[in-house]
């Protein structure tokens, strides 16, 4: 059969993109040069040289591709894109390490304050933003971006929608990663937890955010599968979600179109209330409902089994989301926020409780018929102890954002345990189980390299986790009841620099649990460079042959 | 308005929006002839292509 020769000539899209990133390029380096602060002139720089690069990838990718755009299907089976999200699991893996990494200088810092050397860029006030964005944002963000790119083509049994589009989503949110950190590394913030990206940063993140809510989207539109699957709901909430808060939480007016500091647009307690109304539901958002999509997949595939109950998984979404919404006010307690909207964040962050428990238990419930893998299976094992963690995070919220629990724990370290308590638990834990099953799948391996590394990841980060929540449970509960003792005379028993010192072996315990949870990232990444490299420990021929394991069919000999 | 008005308001509005939603939600999920379709879908993760 005579081939039929297609003229091969630049598509629209390739022309449109290259041309707005020519432009943009030009614009940002005028930027650069016109700039009133150094960080902005070296930021724009970035985005100017971020800019040729793209075009120039542009045009080498079309020296390198056939005149055909990408088939739809093959053989009558989807096409999957699964380049960008190779590239997310690998970016996730990176960033992860990075953000541990940091994590763990600024728990030392605190114990010994005079290790930030000195030096401004080193401190406390701008390693802490880099660890918190390093470990949400860029691990976490990563494997969200990765994880629902992968799982909505599967699960619509549809190639992903767009042919640059998905790169530009992947590449352009690593840019804006870079942008924001090594911006608080040069002092860059707007001082909002979690949100602390000044303003040309964030509308960077609002185009790449909108592309991905638009492939996302595009992909469920020409899906095969009639049903749209769970956890394609719960992704589309997180990123419909994160949307509205990223873009309302940052209405700012900068000071001058070149430089980077800006002015928030409402002031005061409102803006207090935005903040915590946007920072609450990143935990909800972005760090739950992302991450349940995560386990509305992962879970079932590696177990096996389908979902326990698929009506739970329906009510469990729209309480969740209906809910979360509501809770961001338990961050305000005994401020000048009014009372009643205290109380109100109180009464949902209470009832949220049922649907985060209802989450868990239709997770746990899943291996009903498969519990004997939790013996031989490390990788299910990390996800059954993140949604343990999970429903341990989701009870201990709701108690603390009671007003007469949060009396006492408020601005203590008993909020940085719960906190890892839920992310390294929880968000980080799932996370793992997800990459461990992901990268195998991506690289046609049948299993991971060495699933005995698994396990030793697995118990050396357990007990990190385990001694950092035990050391910040004792230190923050020690550290309210000390502000809050009272002499016979009605003074206050301590000071405050007494209640720092009686926290200092706690702030050590802390920083080697961190350790040991580096490590064991450092021993995942190892293990999953090995996977994609191709190599097989000899130990991996006895594992258990789970014959047809997802993904393992392309490996299948072709005659 | 008052205060009280505002908030008797709020609370008796909120109340019937939310046990309005939780319910829908429920008869559409415990609906009858969704069941083979849900059924179906919870296994969705383990089909392969």
């Amino acid at each position: 059969m005579a081939a039929t020769t297609v003229p091969k000539h630049l598509t629209e899209g390739e022309v449109g993109l290259g041309l707005t990133l020519l432009v943009g390029a030009f614009l940002c380096a005028l930027a650069s040069a016109r700039a009133v602060d150094a960080p902005f002139g070296i930021h724009m720089a970035v985005f100017a040289l971020a800019g040729f690069v793209g075009v120039a990838a542009i045009l080498k990718r079309y020296e390198g591709r056939p005149a055909e755009s990408a088939p739809q299907e093959i053989d009558g089976r989807p096409n999957y894109n699964l380049g960008p999200v190779k590239f997310a699991s690998i970016a996730a893996m990176a960033w992860g390490i990075a953000g541990f990494l940091v994590g763990c200088i600024i728990a030392f810092q605190l114990w010994a304050p005079a290790l930030n050397l000195g030096l401004e860029y080193a401190s406390f006030g701008r390693l802490r933003p880099l660890h918190t964005s390093a470990v949400i944002f860029a691990f976490g963000g990563n494997v969200l971006i990765g994880t629902s790119l992968y799982v909505v083509q599967r699960t619509c049994r549809a190639r992903l929608a767009g042919d640059l589009a998905p790169w530009f989503v992947v590449l352009g949110y690593n840019l804006f990663i870079v942008i924001a950190g090594t911006g608080y590394l040069m002092g860059v913030t707007q001082s909002k937890e979690y949100a602390e990206p000044e303003w040309y940063a964030d509308l960077w993140l609002t185009v790449v955010w909108v592309v991905y809510l638009l492939v996302f989207l595009a992909t469920l539109w020409k899906r095969k599968e009639p049903h749209i699957f769970v956890a394609n709901w719960f992704y589309l909430a997180f990123i419909v979600t994160i949307a509205m808060l990223h873009i309302v939480n940052n209405l700012a007016l900068p000071v001058t179109v070149f430089g980077s500091k800006s002015y928030p647009i409402f002031a005061g307690v409102q803006d207090a209330l935005i903040q915590w109304w946007y920072g609450h539901n990143a935990v909800g958002f972005f760090l739950t409902a992302g991450f349940l999509a995560i386990m509305y997949y992962f879970v079932p595939k590696r177990a096996e089994r389908p979902i326990y109950s698929y009506r739970l998984s329906i009510i469990h979404f729209w309480a969740l989301i209906f809910m979360y919404i509501w809770a961001g006010p338990h961050h305000l307690h005994y401020t000048a926020l009014p009372d009643w909207a205290q109380t109100l964040g109180m009464t949902f962050s209470i009832m949220l409780w049922m649907p985060s428990w209802g989450g868990m238990i239709n997770g746990l419930m899943t291996l009903s018929g498969a519990w004997d893998k939790l013996r031989t299976d490390p990788v299910l094992r990390f996800m059954v102890v993140s949604l343990a963690f999970y429903g341990m995070a989701t009870f201990e919220g709701p108690m603390m954002s009671i007003k007469a629990v949060n009396a006492l724990s408020h601005y203590t370290d008993w909020t940085i345990g719960h906190v890892h308590s839920g992310a390294l638990g929880w968000v980080a834990y799932i996370s793992f189980g997800a990459l461990y099953c992901l990268v195998p799948w991506l690289w046609n391996r049948r299993e991971v390299y060495s699933l005995k590394l698994v396990e030793w990841h697995f118990w050396v980060s357990t007990l990190g986790i385990v001694l950092y929540i035990t050391s910040m449970w004792v230190a923050g509960i020690m550290q309210g009841l000390m502000w809050r003792a009272y002499n016979a005379l009605g003074f206050l028993e301590y000071s405050f620099v007494e209640t720092v010192e009686a926290m200092q072996p706690y702030y050590l315990v802390r920083a080697l649990g961190g350790v040991l949870f580096l490590i064991g990232g450092l021993i995942m990444a190892y293990n999953l460079a090995m996977t994609i490299a191709g190599r097989t420990a000899v130990e991996s021929e006895a594992v258990p042959a789970g014959d047809a394991l997802p993904g393992a069919a392309g490996l299948a000999p072709a005659e | 308005m008052t205060y009280e008005s505002a908030a008797a308001f709020a609370q008796t509005s909120g109340l019937i929006y939310f046990v309005g939603i939780f319910v829908a939600v429920c008869l559409y999920a415990f609906w009858p002839r969704n069941r083979i379709r849900f059924d179906a879908a919870a296994h969705l993760p383990l089909i392969e292509d």
